[in-house]
């Protein structure tokens, strides 16, 4: 079976964002930029299965800039067989990556797709839900344990209560939490053989798809910023203020 | 134009999320309808019709939806989005998990976490962990939108819709089953509504000092309990009490911050509470930056002291 990993480029999850003074959007000029972090964990899942023996080829994809590359090369490091990066310039919405996406599954008859449940950047969330809905699959959304069996999968989910398992029907989506695992970091010998390792270039046309965005944004803007309050010297002052100034409590 | 409001309920009871989602669907302008989509769930239907300003409830039910599965509740979403403008749903692991694929069965790209109505077309949602907003405008002929309920007062009871039966489709309903809950048993309030929340970081050191000095203090108040992500990293708490960018968005009257830092990733969760209150040995932790007050000092001496004197 071939998993599919699909891979963002997003700023770094260190870097302290900020709003252009247009308010046109965010600065994204020099700042350092990564893989988003639930997507290491979907490369680390797909790996494991693939030395477990349980999947044959693991494929990761982006869809971004030429730059994506890098996060590409650190899949291949971490253990992704090959990559394919569809170029597109600019911002491109969940919508047209989940088209995109369906149409690489198709193409390479993936048997199981995998990616992080949200991207750190537009905070969307929606990705892996759009392509199992295009693929006409089942999704296993929010895992933080995947055991896969004959022909379906049983996904541990977390869920707002606590933790839901399903059994899901395979091909699937399936999109990781944070405690899905720990994910590798590349070593030096991974590192210089990913380098070798093939990264095919395509483009949107490629699989019969328009880049077109729906929403439009009208502008980025700081949030409301808190006032830091006072420092208190006792617990007795602090119940004082709770009671007579907050009225909290 | 009408908007449908899929509705958070667990059967038996409608989640106050729903009713913080009514009020972002009347802002956004038109009639309302909640869909409850369930199984033996005419009690959740039932509480639905009570709230004000609700044109009807339309009640759905099959196995496959018990639990709410993605692929058959948006089966049903799908088959009922003719009639109706706007599709919503609070922003809760269900709401989140079924909504996208709607959008994309109904070529729709959604607005995710909606924070504020602008106009009928137009929203503010946060983005890099709320560290910036972004204001969109949704240019597709059917909105699917999610909405953060911390931004949103429930809706008042006072309504009397009727309740009416739609056909559940069988689409979908082959493709995932349900096999269990595990709920953490509780007899808090959920993080979700609770008025006052203590929160607990990684300066506890371990699960039992965790429950040790955390605990009676939440008691003692009647609060839910939260943690930061490092907390829940290093095992001291459950992962479902992470509150944060990719935990649970929290806005209760009162957050208490013991030992937590106040990481971005913490703050995009927590800094809507109308009061904060952080306890931290250093006095230059970020968290109190958005402290409304703050405690410099050793939260074992002074969270069991604030717990004494309450």
């Amino acid at each position: 079976m071939k998993v599919l990993v699909p891979v963002k480029r997003v700023v770094d999850y260190n870097v302290k964002i900020r709003v252009k003074a247009d308010n046109s959007g965010v600065e994204l000029a020099n700042v350092k930029m990564s893989m988003n972090p639930f997507d290491e964990i979907a490369v680390e899942e797909a790996v494991r299965l693939k030395e477990a023996g349980k999947a044959d080829e693991v494929i990761a994809v982006s869809v971004g800039p030429a730059q994506a590359q890098d996060v590409l090369r650190t899949a291949l490091a971490m253990g992704a067989d090959r990559a394919i990066l569809i170029t597109v310039d600019g911002t491109t919405e969940p919508l047209t990556v989940a088209k995109l996406l369906k149409g690489v599954a198709t193409e390479e008859e993936a048997g199981l797709v995998i990616l992080g449940k949200q991207a750190i950047d537009d905070d969307a969330n929606q990705t892996g839900q759009m392509l199992s809905a295009l693929l006409g699959w089942s999704q296993g959304t929010f895992a933080s344990e995947v055991e896969l069996g004959d022909g379906s999968a049983k996904v541990t989910r977390e869920v707002d209560g606590g933790l839901q398992a399903i059994e899901i029907k395979l091909p699937a989506v399936v999109t990781a939490d944070l405690r899905l695992n720990e994910p590798r970091y590349a070593s030096l010998p991974n590192i210089m053989k990913a380098k070798k390792k093939p990264l095919d270039q395509k483009t949107p046309a490629d699989y019969g798809v328009t880049v077109e965005n729906r929403l439009n944004v009208l502008r980025v803007e700081e949030p409301a910023q808190r006032e830091a309050g006072i420092k208190v010297a006792s617990p007795a002052e602090l119940i004082e203020k709770l009671k007579n100034e907050a009225g909290v409590i | 134009m009408a908007i449908l409001l899929f509705a958070e309920h667990d059967n038996a009871t409608l989640s106050d999320q729903t009713a913080k989602a009514l009020t972002a669907a009347s802002q956004i302008g038109g009639d309302v309808d909640i869909l409850i989509a369930g199984k033996d769930a005419s009690a959740a239907a039932d509480a639905a019709a009570k709230l004000a300003g609700v044109r009807k409830v339309l009640l759905a039910e099959s196995d496959a939806l018990a639990e709410r599965l993605a692929e058959a509740s948006a089966a049903l979403i799908v088959s009922l989005a003719g009639d109706y403008d706007t599709i919503l749903a609070p922003a809760t692991t269900t709401g989140k998990n079924v909504l996208p694929r709607v959008a994309a069965l109904l070529d729709v790209m959604q607005v995710s976490e909606v924070i504020e109505v602008v106009s009928a077309d137009t929203f503010k949602r946060p983005i890099y962990a709320g560290n910036a907003i972004e204001v969109v405008q949704a240019t597709d002929a059917t909105k699917v939108l999610t909405v953060r309920t911390a931004g949103f007062a429930a809706a008042a009871e006072g309504g009397s819709a009727a309740v009416s039966s739609v056909d559940a489709p069988a689409e979908g309903s082959d493709l995932s089953s349900f096999v269990q809950n595990i709920l953490s048993e509780s007899d808090r309030p959920e993080l979700n509504s609770a008025k006052i929340i203590v929160s607990g970081g990684r300066a506890l050191g371990s699960e039992e000092k965790f429950q040790e000095v955390i605990t009676p203090l939440a008691d003692k108040l009647g609060a839910a309990i939260g943690a930061s992500r490092a907390a829940v990293d290093a095992g001291y708490a459950a992962n479902d009490l992470q509150v944060g960018q990719t935990g649970k968005v929290v806005a209760p009257d009162l957050y208490i911050a013991c030992g937590i830092s106040g990481a971005i990733q913490h703050l995009a969760g927590m800094k809507d509470s109308k009061i904060i209150v952080a306890i931290n040995t250093d006095a230059d932790a970020p968290i109190f930056q958005v402290a409304d007050y703050g405690i410099v000092g050793d939260l074992f001496e002074i969270v069991p002291e604030l717990e004494r004197q309450l």
